[in-house]
């Protein structure tokens, strides 16, 4: 019922060391009419029963052996090394490092996840995380406001949960805010340049985009500069195992959901907002910047860096509220990526790919078409010849969580879990319902 | 130590996934990048290593006292930790159909109706995922409720002096102006003061009671009539919550909505800076403008939805879900009687140490007070040259994790202090002679404090060199 260590009896001493007679008496500065007089929620419990309790209520899930739905969140395959080294108590119970002198270890991790974030992206510079993709997305854009130039522009291919957090974000701080409209499922340059002007901040554009294709990001980019905005690119990291790198497009800032590396579906969270710039713009980063210097022996060590910008310094001048980011989950990438190795990581983007397509390739033959022919990653549009509604529930009876249904069409997302063995699956089981 | 990239050896690697099974797929050439990324290149041994040596250099809860004040660094259960990696919550995905979700859904529903009641609250959401996080949320709702009755004027937040330097980065962030209130000799709002500020533009008070000086403000009451008799809204930063769960509730002494710290007050692990979770409380008349993806209930189970007014999404999905479950299991644990058992040791540690260490150190505002208390240092380091700087990194080279330094900005050379309801009085009291002994140090020999720690990992860091030639990465030789 608790993990108060000390019993009455030695409670009762530290009392009378204070003076007073009970903890209650601790307490008499709070006002006696709002003292709570039953507080009204279960009695505690032992450790056996909470847990019963637990696993009651995960078994109400439904839990898919096998997962065609992206759309933001990714099943891969977690190395049984990355839980093993993230659930060492040392990382899991640290608070921020702000006493370097004892949070090498954290620190070390930190600078080598920016590290290997800037290898991804092909950027300069990298902070500590921030709470997830949508959130990296919204910051990027307060990063490129100037005095003269409060508008965004935003590609209409984005994933929509990331657009939500963007307006809200945006609303808030009075940024004129504008979604390309279309038809299609990539972005067209012309309607981005009915928008550019002098007062355009930034651009945003998601590549992949939310249904799966390649964006002209080296083209947009271009277009983007010459009205001196900046241009950002929302990424998956995973893909970057293959795709051009935002720095080989000249994109100022790129951000993503680093969730694909190394950590579960959760449910939606804890996720990975991670954030990558040129190297002008590192004092407009947001959160935990980790730098390397020496110690006062002339060793090497690393410490929380640049807080100039932060808020526990600048308080409301400060370059954003942040002060919790996502460490641990920075620590999952980066023991992630470590442990894929270059060619791991190539190796798990190529299966993508090939998956992704193979499962294409297959469910046109059952009437399932591509509604788009440009180049995509790991996932695509299709028409659907049936009810999707009944084509989710009859294939969630086979504990296959099918693509995300959108309007009549279905977004599908195909990993290196989806093998040829479990592709096949999906086919013949869809086969048993159309 | 090294790098990971500096223990990289050409064509190292570990086999964790099989060769690709399906046709070879040809993206064009303009699509690809021109060389891999430069990872490092290992095996599962090194990786192993690496890390069990970082981890040495890293001070956790489990590694020893850590009493970082405003931080509520309590122990953080195993048990939470196995719940959150069952695989019924940690291999769903978020958009998965409703029905298919329940469980998920109903952790949701059942933490927000536990902590509803520990804070007085009507409705909550758990989607931000910090307490910054958290403040920026119930700031926008705040931002919302007033523009939604046309009431343009507010554009106000009213801040203590001794608040979170988050609170005011939070308000500018969501619009406003922040107004600064200075605090009284007694460490509470100093209510004339506060008159003088308030009007027709006041949108609302943030406020942490008990505040960063550990102090409970015994004039709450008159603190929130005064902001709302001018039509401003009370908002309550839960930073510090563990002083009083249980014992009185923020919707009881006045305020209107809500942050609350998970990864403080219960108990799930800070994972050297995040994942956290923040939830925001309201009452009932702004809960039509919370954020999207609301869990709800009626006779066929729970369900996803919108409120009518809503404020926007904050972040993706439902928020920092994992950190949820593990803030259930803790709450179902406790019950009724630990919740008020946690805050109470939590209270009694904090006075029993600070009793202890009045005799050595000055205590900035010296009356009971609640989880926290402050020391200030100022006359150590006018005697002695000894500042708190030094008392903290002095305290390293004893395996204890300094309090937090500098803060509140209003106290000088301040140490703050927050011991936790799960520290015994034993570890309490070998802490207090660690802080005799380090004052006794001060007195018969200053300089070996400053140039403190003398026995970790390294020696003081050059912060001033760090930020002036930044170098934020790793710098191949190539």
């Amino acid at each position: 019922m608790g993990y108060v260590p000390d019993s009455a009896l030695k409670q009762k001493e530290m009392l009378k060391v204070i003076g007073v007679d009970s903890v209650d008496d601790l307490y008499h500065q709070v006002p006696e009419e709002v003292r709570l007089k039953d507080l009204n929620i279960p009695e505690g419990k032992s450790e056996l029963e909470v847990s019963r309790i637990m696993k009651g209520l995960a078994a109400k899930n439904v839990h898919y052996s096998s997962v065609f739905r992206g759309a933001g969140s990714y099943r891969h395959y977690i190395p049984a090394i990355v839980r093993g080294i993230t659930s060492k108590e040392e990382f899991l119970t640290a608070y921020t490092p702000y006493q370097a002198e004892i949070s090498q270890g954290v620190l070390q991790s930190i600078f080598e996840y920016q590290t290997q974030i800037c290898e991804l992206t092909g950027l300069d510079v990298s902070n500590a995380s921030v709470y997830d993709g949508a959130v990296a997305a919204a910051e990027a854009i307060f990063m490129s406001l100037e005095r003269n130039k409060n508008e965004a522009i935003i590609a209409g291919t984005i994933n929509p949960e990331t657009l939500e957090v963007i307006k809200t974000y945006c609303e808030s701080r009075s940024v004129k805010l504008i979604v390309l409209e279309g038809e299609g499922y990539k972005t067209d340059i012309g309607e981005l340049r009915k928008h550019l002007s002098e007062q355009t901040a930034c651009f945003y554009v998601q590549s992949p985009n939310y249904y799966g294709v390649i964006e002209d990001v080296e083209k947009l980019a271009e277009a983007v500069h010459e009205y001196k905005a900046r241009m950002i690119e929302g990424v998956n990291p995973i893909s970057l195992g293959l795709l051009k790198t935002p720095g080989e497009m000249n994109v100022d800032i790129a951000v993503g959901e680093g969730q694909p590396l190394g950590m579960s579906l959760g449910f939606g969270g804890p996720y990975l907002g991670f954030m990558a710039c040129t190297k002008e713009l590192t004092r407009r980063l947001p959160g935990r910047i980790v730098g390397q210097t020496t110690d006062s022996q002339g060793n090497r060590c690393f410490v929380l860096t640049l807080q100039a910008r932060e808020q526990h310094i600048r308080r409301e001048k400060a370059s954003s509220n942040i002060c919790s980011n996502e460490a641990l989950c920075a620590m999952t990438a980066s023991v992630y990526l470590a442990s894929m190795g270059p060619s791991g990581l190539e190796k798990v983007a190529r299966s993508c790919l090939n998956n992704a397509h193979y499962l294409e390739q297959e469910l046109a033959k059952l009437g399932f078409e591509r509604v788009s022919k440009d180049e995509y990653f790991n996932e695509f549009v299709t028409t659907c010849p049936m009810d999707p509604a009944v084509l989710e529930k009859k294939l969630s009876e086979k504990e296959i969580l099918m693509g995300l249904v959108l309007n009549d069409r279905i977004l599908w997302c195909a990993t290196e879990l989806n093998d040829r063995n479990d592709i096949d699956g999906l086919i013949e089981a869809i086969k048993e319902v159309i | 130590m090294k790098l990971l990239f500096e223990e990289s050896s050409q064509g190292r690697h570990l086999d964790l996934i099989p060769d690709c099974d399906t046709p070879e797929y040809r993206l064009s050439d303009d699509a690809l990048r021109k060389r891999q990324a430069r990872l490092p290149e290992l095996s599962e041994v090194d990786l192993s290593r690496h890390y069990t040596q970082l981890a040495k250099q890293t001070h956790g809860v489990n590694d020893g006292f850590y009493p970082l004040g405003s931080c509520t660094m309590k122990y953080n259960p195993r048990i939470d930790e196995e719940m959150a990696g069952l695989e019924g919550f940690a291999d769903i995905h978020p958009l998965q159909g409703q029905d298919s979700v329940q469980g998920s859904l109903e952790v949701i529903y059942r933490t927000k109706e536990l902590l509803c009641e520990i804070t007085g609250m009507d409705d909550m959401t758990l989607q931000p995922a910090a307490g910054a996080h958290g403040e920026y949320t119930g700031l926008l709702l705040i931002r919302k409720y007033h523009l939604d009755r046309g009431d343009t004027e507010r554009v106000n937040i009213i801040v203590p002096d001794s608040a979170h330097g988050t609170n005011p980065a939070s308000a500018t962030m969501a619009g406003f102006k922040v107004i600064n209130v200075p605090s009284n000799a007694e460490g509470g709002v100093d209510l004339d003061e506060l008159r003088k500020v308030v009007g027709k533009d006041t949108a609302g008070l943030m406020l942490t009671n008990p505040n960063t000086l550990g102090l409970f403000d015994p004039n709450i009451l008159e603190i929130t009539k005064i902001i709302h008799e001018v039509g401003g809204l009370c908002y309550y930063d839960g930073a510090n919550l563990n002083a009083i769960m249980g014992r009185v509730r923020p919707g009881d002494m006045g305020f209107d909505c809500i942050h609350l710290n998970l990864h403080k007050t219960f108990a799930t692990p800070h994972g050297g800076g995040g994942p956290g979770s923040g939830p925001v409380g309201c009452k009932e008349f702004l809960r039509d403008y919370l954020p999207g993806k609301m869990t709800g209930k009626n006779e066929n189970g729970y369900y996803l939805y919108t409120p009518a007014k809503t404020m926007g999404q904050v972040r993706s999905f439902y928020g920092n879900f994992l950190v949820v479950v593990k803030a259930l299991t803790y709450i179902l644990t406790l019950g009724k009687e630990g919740v008020k058992e946690a805050s109470g040791k939590a209270v009694l540690n904090a006075n029993y140490m600070k009793e202890r260490l009045r005799k050595y150190y000055d205590v900035a505002y010296d009356t009971t007070c609640m989880h926290e208390f402050v020391l200030c240092l100022e006359r150590l380091k006018k005697e002695k040259g000894v500042s708190a700087m030094d008392v903290a990194k002095a305290s390293l080279d004893y395996g204890i994790h300094p309090p937090t330094m500098y803060f509140p900005l209003i106290v000088h050379e301040a140490l703050m202090f927050e011991p936790t309801e799960t520290e015994s009085k034993e570890v309490i009291d070998e802490a207090v002679d660690v802080y005799v002994e380090i004052y006794e140090k001060a007195q018969s020999d200053p300089e070996y404090l400053h140039s403190a720690p003398h026995h970790c990992p390294i020696t003081r860091p050059n912060e001033t060199e760090a930020a002036r030639n930044p170098i934020l990465k790793y710098e191949w030789q190539d």
